[in-house]
């Protein structure tokens, strides 16, 4: 019988299968950032061990940066502890560290595939529960706990019970203004926040197909939130050309052992899936979500739901504690929803794509009276390409304020924080309670859709904008 | 890590379903550099309301935590099973974990089980109707037992034989140095490196 993309990876790393156990599982690439490595690095020491392969190994800053005054010590001595700290054990360890500063640092799910590092048919994992972002690249990529982290320093392996796996087949294409975002806030909405724990999702069909290598990655980037450790699409020409030329791409007769590789890494037609979902891309159109769950999301057209309209008594409760907390009433229309803070940023949508889309639709336009906009590169090299494009421009004229790389608003370990009670449209992953600020509202949104918002105080997409909002000749 | 294997304690009953990881234990914990002095995080947004069930009197000292359905989703913070463990639980039931939290609650020796909601319904009714009500999380037996209450659980044999003899991870894996290294020998040359040569 075929075998289905996951498995065949799976396959090609068994360093040791054994009756009743776990299979051993070979890592090919191990990310690490400052907030879930400390206690493994201090595990290590305690037990006298090494990282057994740095070759394999590369950490970056991200989490707790800010993004502003990069240059001055860092004010909250938390932050600072924790990145103090990776640097120590990078230097004691021998890890190469991309800190604060350098021009690869950044969100480690975005440094990974602009480095070329991440690659088809590898097993890539992180103390994050993001990494599932890397299997945009037909990787094995999952986030993985601080005790995992610790041994895969230590032994470069990790024990692993193979997860079913579920296809996802996304027919047609979408219409022009939808994007991969909004696709995969559809797919979770759908198949909910638990739809495809114990699963590997595996997102394919002419729609995926189509889709670049960014937006790839937000599709696989939020597997997470539908309860997956990973999603994966098939490599194709858009991977390979997207790799070719990468700082650590193969080269020469590397990359044709590996391009030829590469090309056995599909799904075979005979291969069973253990769980199949259809999802007919022409039909969807931007969605936002309205509660406090990335599950909880409708079309920006519709209105905040009842929630006595849910049959199952805990998602009804979960509807009401979400209004509740969102400050919202059922009923309402979603585009009438207004917000204080825009952000657009975060390994979900702050790679070039995003801020180019972002920057579009912003462009000789004005961030509405009383809207804070922030715009945070994804990492220091997309922030550079945006400044050569002159995006960066385009933000600070629509008064917008443009910053350094890291996660920033996406989780506030920073001082990017909403205030208690503020609503923010939100590029990033996670609508949780808090997630952003004590008390703060999330909406998540594609970068487009947050762009429309900015400039017009409420949720709303670029089709809601009007000629006449533009007040400038278009910049270039 | 610490052997488990069988506790009895008096227990919590959380009747809340997704409680994700950030409930558990809120970003701003994850600044620390240690493994332990989690607990005032835990629950630490919910803890400020002094009905939250955690605060109650007759709640101190408890040790089991008798949570909904969909415990532990989002982020995949270990620290929610440090703040879990710091603040003195041994054991968690639910329906159904997220797969990160329950991987890395059983790595670090904290009990989860997953029990029917039926089940998890009737260990809320006994233990709300008497605080001092005890449980017994028997991982020899694989059964969790309370008054009028008597349910077996599955847990893999494996997790199991770790938790019982209270082994680590990695002196387990260390044992088949060799296979990881013969592995090593055959990985093909256009793999990724991040250090040059
Ligand atoms: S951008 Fe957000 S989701 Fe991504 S790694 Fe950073 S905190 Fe996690």
């Amino acid at each position: 019988m075929g075998r289905t993309l996951a498995e065949k990876v799976w396959d090609d790393h068994v360093v040791r299968r054994a009756e009743g156990e776990p299979d051993l599982l070979f890592i090919d690439l191990h990310l690490i950032h400052e907030v879930t490595s400390p206690q493994a690095f201090d595990g290590l020491r305690k037990n006298g061990r090494q990282v057994r392969r740095r070759d394999l190994t590369i950490a970056t800053e991200d989490h707790n940066t800010p993004t502003l005054d990069i240059d001055k010590p860092i004010a909250d001595p938390v932050s600072r502890t924790q990145l103090e700290t990776l640097r120590k054990n990078c230097a004691e360890f021998g890890v190469r560290l991309h800190p604060l500063g350098d021009v690869e640092q950044g969100v480690v799910h975005v440094v990974g595939p602009q480095l070329g590092l991440t690659q088809p048919g590898t097993t890539v994992v992180c103390g994050d529960s993001h990494t599932s972002t890397h299997g945009a690249f037909g990787a094995l990529a999952f986030g993985i706990g601080t005790s995992q982290v610790e041994h895969v320093l230590a032994t470069q392996t990790l024990p692993m019970a193979r997860p079913r796996t579920m296809a996802i087949t996304v027919e047609g294409e979408l219409a022009e203004g939808v994007t991969a975002k909004d696709l995969i806030l559809a797919i979770i909405a759908r198949i909910g926040t638990g739809g495809g724990q114990g699963y590997i999702l595996e997102y394919r069909g002419p729609a995926i197909e189509k889709l670049s290598m960014e937006a790839r990655m937000t599709v696989c980037n939020m597997s997470i939130e539908a309860g997956a450790r990973a999603g994966m699409i098939a490599p194709d020409e858009t991977t390979f050309a997207y790799l070719k030329g990468r700082p650590h791409a193969p080269e020469g007769e590397d990359w044709d052992a590996a391009v030829a590789y590469w090309k056995t890494l599909r799904t075979d037609d005979d291969a069973v899936f253990d769980a199949e979902v259809l999802i007919d891309a022409g039909s969807l159109t931007p969605y936002v979500t309205w509660g406090t769950n990335p599950g909880q999301g409708l079309p920006l057209s519709e209105r905040v739901p009842d929630p006595a309209s849910y049959e199952d008594p805990s998602e009804r409760f979960a509807a009401e504690k979400a209004l509740e907390y969102m400050g919202l009433s059922a009923g309402q229309p979603l585009r009438e929803i207004r917000v204080d803070t825009v952000f657009v940023g975060s390994c979900t949508n702050g790679r070039i794509e995003d801020l180019r889309a972002a920057a579009d639709v912003v462009r000789g336009r004005k961030v509405a009276d009383g809207v804070r906009m922030l715009v945070v590169p994804g990492s220091a090299r997309v922030g550079l390409q945006a400044v050569d494009e002159g995006l960066d421009q385009v933000f600070k004229e629509a008064g917008a304020e443009w910053r350094h790389a890291g996660c920033s608003m996406c989780l506030g370990m920073n001082p990017d924080q909403l205030a208690p009670g503020e609503r923010s449209a939100s590029t990033s992953n996670r609508n949780f309670e808090g997630r952003q600020g004590k008390g703060g509202r999330t909406h998540l949104v594609s970068p487009q859709v947050a762009a429309a918002t900015a400039v017009l105080g409420h949720l709303a997409s670029p089709a809601d904008l009007s000629d006449t909002d533009v007040t400038a000749p278009a910049a270039v | 890590m610490e052997a488990f294997t069988t506790h009895t304690g008096r227990a919590v009953p959380l009747r809340r379903s997704n409680v994700d990881t950030d409930q558990i234990i809120p970003a701003h914990w994850l600044k620390k550099v240690t493994r332990d002095g989690f607990e005032d995080g835990l629950f630490e947004a919910w803890r400020k309301d002094p009905e939250f069930i955690l605060n109650k009197p007759e709640r101190q000292g408890a040790t089991v935590l008798v949570a909904g359905p969909d415990f532990g989703t989002g982020s995949s913070r270990e620290h929610a099973v440090w703040a879990l463990q710091n603040y003195g639980f041994k054991a968690v039931v639910s329906s159904r974990f997220a797969d990160i939290f329950r991987g890395n609650s059983l790595k670090n020796g904290l009990l989860t089980v997953v029990l029917d909601q039926k089940v998890v319904d009737a260990l809320w009714a006994v233990v709300e109707a008497d605080p001092t009500a005890e449980v017994t999380v028997d991982l020899q037996d694989r059964q969790v037992r309370a008054e009028g209450v008597t349910a077996d659980f599955e847990l893999d044999e494996n997790a199991r034989w770790r938790l019982l003899n209270g082994l680590d991870d990695i002196s387990i894996t260390l044992r088949n140095e060799p296979e990881i290294a013969d592995y090593e020998s055959r990985r093909p040359s256009f793999k990724p490196r991040t250090l040059q040569s």
